[in-house]
């Protein structure tokens, strides 16, 4: 007989353990469905490996795909640990991309083009993270409803620029003019994609981590998130806190949009992000909120979507493979966290 | 004016309100019966998803228009399962066990359609439902062509109506469902099982959802792709807040919605050309954003919405 006992502390190795035990079981679910598509399970995820992990370019790759991940994971985990439901990061990092894409096609000196771009990429994304915060402090709106209707939103406003005046009148394809030569991300490695931004990324993820657990404003986040009407008692602005959260989860989640834009596609698309916004909340729940998390999380879940695609090719087994992957894990993942919560213990059968 | 004003209210505009507001009332009830017991299942859009293009594919493999809508129904049913299994049997969080569920079924979505179908230039259709005149009813001047010469799942979704309404007000189950939502505590004091009654009603939900999807794959569009959802179980969910809860009402919010989407549709052809199409399209979107802004001050959801429920936990 097994019964769940509540637990009262959990040991640090279930910061590591527990990821690790989410994707081991979501690859074991998961292959399930190469075995139904006919594929060798072994040998796809083989390919799935070597495509995205297995030599020096195959990595760079998976970290340029990584960057905008990390910073949607940031955006999410952040806003979560405020418990401030952000589900629009998708919508943030488009607006991020736009604004940044439009700054970067003015002629200017390229490392005042990049510092604007960063700039206005942030304060896109952060002015349309306030909207969401904004209706929920003043007029009670579920915040997860309205972050995920301005996702719709933005997209749409998104194609009408695009389509409108942004549209090429000597192609005809809807996508914004680029930006300029001068504001492309620098490359760091010759013969690769790796950009600045990827950099930015790297470095963003202990900052944020710095910010959440060492400053006064991540101690006001944390307590928001953890026990509001502790937070009130303690004098802290519960409001204001959901609003400063807002903004810079948004702003991360423009800053995602920013590095598409200089350093992968130089303008703006209507497929500029495959989903990155609803990636980043994986992201956050495989690193259990924690910034620094945020990192491998992202790359794992940026070596499954480089990889699916090389696997695709191989074995024929559909690359959507990669969309699967990221439900399971994050559902498997929310289970595994039952583990802090509870302990299985044996116990004697019941008399 | 005269004139654009003639050519947007007709018989086909009325028509057009009933077809685009039948999936929204399927998924609206469907959702509304999952938070009336303190479920929100944010897993909506990915099970409208994923039931759009099983029931669309068992009827293309088949060839029966009813069969594709049972195993939509199955679908959703099985899904509502999985997402009571984590939320209710669990008391994992609801908000990321439901886009969970979304990403989860939207995937697996793509990934079987992709693997049944392939990849094709024109996708596949299907002869989908045509529509039934009512005998008599249909002859009435106006309100007879476009209510009772429609689709049979449209007239399942007039009847769903009532019947929720029925069922949750009128019934020993619809009370428990209300009493598990609203205290779960007493429920339990009074016998009645909180687990098993939100299962049912997650499930229930989920059957109500995978109508939506089989509608809009069957009836609507007649061909599954990936945008066939497109944001309509989001806004289910913001209708169940603007429909308080309450059947009649939800099913009122999703006609309203209905209302302004073909309204844009209708502005979009009738020659407002200056403006661009993707302002029309995200209407109903910010229309629905601000409806809720405006009700959900005065909005009381059930009391133990989001609340897991742990019997030795007092």
């Amino acid at each position: 007989m097994f019964r769940l006992e509540a637990r009262t502390s959990t040991p640090a190795w279930f910061n590591l353990a527990l990821p690790l035990l989410a994707i081991a079981a979501t690859l074991v679910l998961c292959s399930g469905l190469i075995a139904l598509a006919g594929a060798g399970v072994f040998e796809s995820y083989g390919v799935m490996f070597a495509a995205s992990l297995g030599d020096s370019y195959a990595i760079t790759e998976t970290l340029v795909r990584a960057a905008p991940m990390i910073f949607t994971g940031l955006a999410v985990a952040v806003a979560f640990r405020a418990k401030f439901w952000n589900i629009g990061a998708e919508g943030q990092l488009l607006a991020g991309a736009v604004a940044s894409c439009f700054v970067g096609a003015i002629p200017m000196p390229g490392p005042l083009a990049m510092l604007l771009m960063a700039l206005a990429g942030a304060a896109a994304g952060a002015a349309v993270a306030l909207v969401p915060a904004t209706l929920r402090v003043k007029f009670k709106v579920d915040d997860v409803v309205s972050s995920l209707l301005l996702n719709s939103v933005i997209y749409y406003a998104l194609m009408a620029l695009i389509e409108g005046p942004w549209k090429d009148s000597f192609s005809g394809y809807p996508i914004s003019p680029p930006i300029e030569d001068s504001a492309n991300f620098p490359v760091l490695i010759e013969g690769t994609r790796l950009h600045l931004g990827v950099i930015a990324a790297l470095v963003a993820a202990p900052l944020i981590w710095f910010l959440i657990v060492r400053t006064t404003l991540g101690f006001r986040i944390r307590v928001t998130g953890e026990n509001p009407e502790a937070a009130r008692y303690g004098g802290i602005h519960v409001q204001r806190v959901l609003l400063s959260t807002a903004l810079l989860s948004g702003a991360l989640a423009g800053l995602a949009g920013v590095g598409e834009v200089g350093g992968v596609h130089f303008q703006v698309m209507s497929d500029i992000s495959p989903g990155y916004g609803y990636s980043g909340i994986v992201v956050a729940m495989l690193a259990r909120l924690n910034p620094l998390g945020v990192v491998p999380a992202a790359i794992f879940l940026a070596a499954v979507m480089t990889g699916a695609e090389a696997m695709s090719r191989a074995t024929g087994v559909p690359a959507f493979l990669s969309d699967v992957i990221q439900g399971t894990a994050l559902l498997a993942m929310l289970v595994a966290l039952l583990f802090t919560a509870y302990r299985i213990r044996r116990v004697g059968a019941v008399q | 004016m005269n004139a654009v004003f003639e050519q947007i209210f007709q018989v086909g505009f009325l028509a057009a309100i009933i077809r685009i507001a039948t999936p929204l009332a399927f998924a609206t009830l469907g959702e509304m019966f999952s938070e009336r017991a303190g479920v929100l299942n944010l897993g909506i859009e990915g099970i409208m998803l994923l039931c759009a293009m099983t029931g669309f594919t068992a009827t293309s493999l088949s060839g029966s228009l009813w069969l594709g809508v049972l195993v939509a129904v199955l679908t959703g049913m099985l899904m509502g399962a999985l997402h009571a299994l984590f939320t209710v049997a669990l008391g994992l969080s609801q908000h990321v066990c439901g886009i969970g569920v979304t990403l989860f079924s939207s995937g697996l979505a793509y990934f079987l359609y992709r693997l049944i179908f392939g990849q094709q230039s024109v996708p596949p259709s299907i002869k989908g439902f045509q529509t039934l005149p009512i005998p008599v009813l249909s002859d009435i001047p106006v309100l007879g062509p476009a209510v009772f010469n429609q689709f049979a799942l449209v007239y399942m979704a007039i009847l769903a109506i009532p019947l929720a309404a029925f069922v949750l007000y009128r019934t020993p189950w619809g009370l428990s469902v209300r009493m598990v939502g609203e205290n779960p505590r007493a429920a339990d004091s009074a016998g009645v099982s909180v687990i098993a009654t939100r299962f049912q009603a997650v499930i229930l939900g989920g059957a109500l959802m995978g109508l939506a999807g089989a509608f809009l794959s069957m009836a609507q569009f007649n061909a599954f792709t990936f945008g066939v959802v497109s944001g309509r179980g989001w806004v289910a969910i913001a209708l169940v807040v603007f429909g308080r809860w309450d059947p009649w009402r939800s099913a009122g919010a999703a006609l309203l919605f209905a209302f302004v989407d073909a309204l844009q549709l209708r502005m979009q052809a009738s020659g407002l050309g200056h403006i661009p199409y993707e302002a029309f399209l995200m209407l109903p979107f910010i229309f629905t954003i601000v409806a809720m802004a405006v009700m959900s001050r005065n909005a009381v959801a059930p009391s133990a919405l989001l609340k897991p429920f742990r019997r030795e936990e007092r």
